[in-house]
């Protein structure tokens, strides 16, 4: 075998490779012993986490699978928090399925199958990789959200995302054949260069643009395609929830990055124009959507939406006449704050989970009512998260929106500036229902007077979940620098 | 030493020890550790006067750190004539908010006393930063600690009340966050304010960075008519949260427009220098004549600190020595005598529960040592000669006679309204026979209360006697922002 070419898919075969071993070991293991699937699954992602870190300080990048797939620097970044998402989720998730009887072998082998579905796309150099990726992941998630057979909720949440996401693979599948008939070529390296030279029939590419972006839009719940997402957050149980929510954004964004920029950059005023209007829609919709709901898991799932729309922003500012700064600003800006609101939504919904208990879902507002009564520490904790989703100061999230509003005024077109000026507004209205979850928890009085209980492994994640979300609110260059370094490499190959 | 880091962690860090390790059944240790961590953070301060060197307007006791490398943000401090006051203003002010609430507050005490000096460190973070980003940050993350004191401990509408203060302030400094950025694309990527206040600007720009400087400030000055989150705000917060707003919160607005507004648009300041002047005499004339009509104490001293706050933004924007210097210790001395006025409400609160004026009268003849201070306070409040009230307004007002007399006649008509809202409360609380047998119960000030209301009168006195320490600290300062200002930045 050829070493060279299996070398950068290291940790994508350790995983694949795992994932069948988890699923193996877990046939001869009796239920009560179930903590053993759980820490073979959760050690094999820590190798793949640990191989992912490693290729990423190596900073190298490789083509394999006759250049179907590349390892490059913001694949392994993406990869990398991809996976600790993954681990996080499974710690969170443990607790609460055990409670449900959603224990099962199944939950950790689905899990990594997923997880194995974004190292694909994150890595994908070929449209029909990304989309072998984004089906490997999208039915393991289909599968997990119908976990809970017997209950109705999640069933209909499963059915609900199972077709609409089928509709939307359709979508991006048709349009990536557009891209195919016109330039003759599934490979993104190929398909710039056709589209560079000029010589291809514009209105099919436009045409073929259309569909890519509403497959993406789909995928990544914007506004309009965004109508899964509510009645998904909501529906499946929380664990499965976080599952959509946390990991498989960072394969949304690297597919975004790879087939808009990597393979269509020439037509990026085509889809920065979609991508405008998409953000824009997905902001107003969404924070007034989130205003009006009372159960945290929708709310979450419109603010969701809103924070999406934010971080499509980050796109809009394409290359301008040869000049890739204010690209490499835009996409890095939209790379940390897809990261950061992958850690923050990790940690909102691990409080639901940790709060909910046998028998009792933490999901309505009101459950939070009083918490900084019954227990100071998580809702602080909570409160962090909170601010740091409205984009208060010293909380990551507001880096986040500071990197995108700086990838959009700097570029000194005033429609740009005018669109900052419009998210700013829109940002503000999520201010409200954000801060109102802090007045729940600090203002009123318990309805729930039960102890803050929940597994010790648990409330130690969820603390230190809180403080990465203060403390790269208070020193987030470290990151940042991360994000633009990944990108720029990403402009060099 | 870096003195002005110190400034502002020391009460943060100890903030979070007694966030961490506090408890209620310990809350008398929890009292002392506050105590003590804010004096503490109060004498660090001392020597940011004592060692200041008056000959220069540059910063002063200057700390540079990197801190974001990719959007070349700095972690910048340094305080001049001007902002130095403000430290020491803010620190002063934590240890007599720790002391008021020694007794009132019994539940979740680690809590509120973490809450004041988290807020008191972020606070002088903001009159010391000189990077706008750093700036910003404090700025805006005044908004937590300030938006959970009003709502935890507040009064019976708190919840409307910390809603209205968090969106009211957000909404204006977010805008200013895209200004804050426009400089950065501006000035080739910095973030530093000494940067921007040599930036060359076109008028157009600099009215566009103006306008989104001034939602942000005049919200939190406030200036008429954006002042309607205050007198809510105020009522509803606990004695503590309306001495930190009145004295110091709303002094972030009136800094911002000296630290930015003027010397980085000085063109558009200039321009648009009768609108700001329209709303600082609409502030002083209709905002006193609305603090005439209040029935609620703490409403009727909020209203009044929009009226003398009128005064600050006006003396700012004659552009004249007399009239800066002015409007800073109107700054100053507004600081203690809200404070003190607020303190002396919170006292009556403590014991009646009642901030209605008319369930008083005859105070003074069961509290003869509170309504000594009471009075000495109102006094301040009207601006009596001889008192920290009168200096700022005197050369406010003076000032503005040599720039134009029919504007400062409407500013003088200050001295009626003033003591026109001011001495009827008093007269009506205070003054006549006792009124009920509330009234006739009260105990007088204890020891602690003595101790906290002195401290802050001796501060109103010394200040109206003798303010020559503070107009000659900030002269150069003020010079120098005064010339800096009167340059056309207009890019040719």
């Amino acid at each position: 075998m050829n070493w060279q070419a299996v070398f950068p898919i290291v940790p994508e075969i350790t995983l694949l490779v795992m994932a069948c071993v988890v699923a193996l070991t877990d046939l001869w293991i009796p239920g009560k012993d179930r903590i053993v699937t759980y820490c073979l699954a959760q050690a094999s992602l820590t190798v793949v986490a640990a191989t992912q870190l490693w290729y990423f300080s190596g900073g190298a990048t490789y083509y394999a699978m006759q250049r179907m797939v590349v390892a490059d620097p913001m694949g392994h970044l993406l990869g990398l928090f991809a996976t600790i998402a993954m681990m996080a989720t499974l710690v969170y998730a443990r607790p609460y399925a055990a409670k449900r009887e959603m224990l099962r072998g199944e939950l950790f082998t689905l899990s990594m199958f997923s997880l194995l579905g974004i190292l694909v796309m994150v890595a994908a150099n070929n449209f029909l990789v990304v989309y072998l990726g984004l089906e490997l992941m999208s039915l393991s998630l289909y599968a997990l959200v119908a976990m809970r057979r017997d209950d109705t909720g999640a069933t209909e949440a499963a059915m609900k995302y199972f077709v609409l996401g089928a509709l939307a693979s359709g979508f991006l599948l048709y349009g990536l054949s557009m891209m195919y008939g016109a330039t003759g070529s599934l490979e993104m390296n190929e398909v710039f260069k056709a589209i560079a030279t000029g010589r291809i029939n514009r209105a099919v590419l436009v045409f073929g643009t259309v569909f890519v972006v509403a497959g993406l839009a789909f995928k990544l719940g914007a506004v309009p395609f965004h109508m899964w997402v509510p009645d998904v957050y909501q529906g499946a149980p929380t664990s499965m929830t976080l599952l959509v929510g946390g990991a498989p954004k960072l394969a949304a964004f690297a597919i975004t990055i790879r087939l808009l920029v990597e393979g269509m950059s020439g037509l990026a005023l085509d889809w920065q124009q979609m991508l405008v209007l998409l953000s824009l829609a997905s902001m107003a919709l969404g924070n007034l959507a989130a205003i009006a709901q009372s159960n945290l898991k929708r709310m979450l799932a419109y603010s969701t939406i809103a924070q999406i729309g934010f971080m499509l922003l980050g796109f809009v500012p394409t290359v301008v006449s040869g000049n890739t700064v204010s690209a490499g600003n835009g996409y890095s800006s939209a790379m940390f704050y897809v990261i950061t609101d992958v850690l923050t939504t990790l940690g909102t919904f691990g409080m639901i989970m940790l709060l909910s208990r046998a028998g009792h879902e933490a999901e309505r507002i009101e459950d939070f009512a009083g918490l900084a009564r019954r227990s100071p520490w998580f809702a602080g904790v909570m409160a962090v998260f909170m601010f740091s989703l409205a984009g208060i100061p010293p909380t990551v999230g507001f880096y986040a929106k500071l990197a995108v509003l700086q990838s959009l005024v700097t570029t000194n077109l005033p429609g740009f500036i005018a669109l900052a000026v419009a998210a700013v507004v829109l940002s503000l209205l999520g201010a409200f229902y954000y801060v109102r979850v802090v007045k729940v928890m600090y203002f009123d009085e318990p309805a729930d007077l039960h102890p803050v209980g929940g597994a010790r492994d648990v409330r130690i994640l969820l603390s230190f979940n809180g403080a990465a979300v203060l403390l790269l609110g208070i020193l987030p260059g470290g990151l940042m620098q991360l994000c633009a370094q990944a990108i720029v490499q990403m402009f060099a190959t | 030493m870096p003195l002005l880091s110190i400034a502002i962690w020391l009460p943060i860090v100890s903030g979070a020890l007694l966030l961490a390790f506090g408890r209620d059944d310990r809350a008398d240790a929890v009292r002392w550790a506050a105590l003590v961590a804010a004096t503490a953070s109060f004498l660090v301060t001392i020597p940011l006067v004592t060692g200041f060197d008056l000959g220069t307007a540059a910063m002063q006791f200057g700390e540079k750190h990197a801190w974001i490398a990719r959007f070349n943000v700095y972690y910048t401090l340094g305080v001049d004539g001007i902002s130095v006051w403000f430290v020491l203003l803010t620190a002063f002010t934590t240890p007599i908010v720790v002391i008021s609430a020694w007794k009132v507050i019994e539940e979740r005490v680690n809590q509120y006393m973490a809450a004041f000096l988290i807020l008191s460190g972020l606070l002088v973070g903001v009159f010391c930063a000189l990077d706008g980003l750093l700036f910003y940050v404090f700025f805006e993350a005044t908004l937590i600690p300030m938006y959970l004191i009003i709502g935890v401990w507040g009064g019976p509408r708190r919840v409307y009340a910390a809603f209205k203060f968090f969106l009211y302030t957000l909404a204006g400094s977010l805008l200013m966050l895209v200004a804050l950025i426009y400089l950065y694309y501006k000035s080739g990527g910095s973030f530093d304010i000494l940067v921007w206040h040599r930036l060359p600007l076109s008028l157009q720009a600099q009215v566009a960075i103006f306008f989104a400087f001034f939602f942000a400030f005049a919200v939190k000055v406030p200036m008429w008519p954006v002042h309607t989150w205050l007198p809510d705000a105020h009522v509803e917060a606990p004695t503590g949260g309306s001495v930190v707003l009145a004295a110091i919160m709303l002094k972030l607005g009136a800094y911002g427009f000296l630290r930015f507004s003027l010397p980085i648009t000085p063109d558009a300041s200039h321009r648009w220098t009768w609108f700001m002047v329209a709303l600082s005499l609409i502030a002083i004339v209709y905002i006193g004549l609305v603090a005439l009509v209040q029935h609620d104490m703490k409403k009727l001293v909020a209203y009044s600190s929009v009226a003398h706050m009128g005064f600050v933004t006006l003396g700012f924007f004659m552009f004249n020595e007399l009239t800066t210097s002015g409007a800073i210790v109107q700054m100053i001395s507004h600081g203690f005598v809200s404070a003190a006025m607020f303190l002396c409400i919170g006292v009556l609160y403590d014991r009646v529960h009642s901030r209605e004026i008319a369930a008083y009268g005859g105070v003074v003849n069961t509290m003869p040592k509170f309504a000594t201070f009471a009075v000495l306070f109102a006094m301040a409040n009207c601006g009596l000669p001889g008192t920290a009230g009168f200096v700022g307004e005197w050369m406010v007002i003076l000032g503005t006679v040599k720039v134009n007399f029919w504007i400062a006649a409407a500013a003088a008509t200050t001295l009626i309204w003033g003591a026109g809202y001011t001495l009827w409360m008093v007269k009506r609380v205070y003054f006549g026979a006792v009124a009920n047998a509330e009234v006739a119960a009260l105990p007088d000030l204890d020891r602690r209360e003595f101790t906290m209301l002195a401290i802050v009168a001796v501060a109103v006195l010394a200040m109206g006697v003798y303010p020559k320490p503070f107009t000659d600290v900030m002269h150069t300062s003020v010079v120098e922002l005064l010339r800096h200002s009167s340059v056309s930045k207009i890019a040719p």
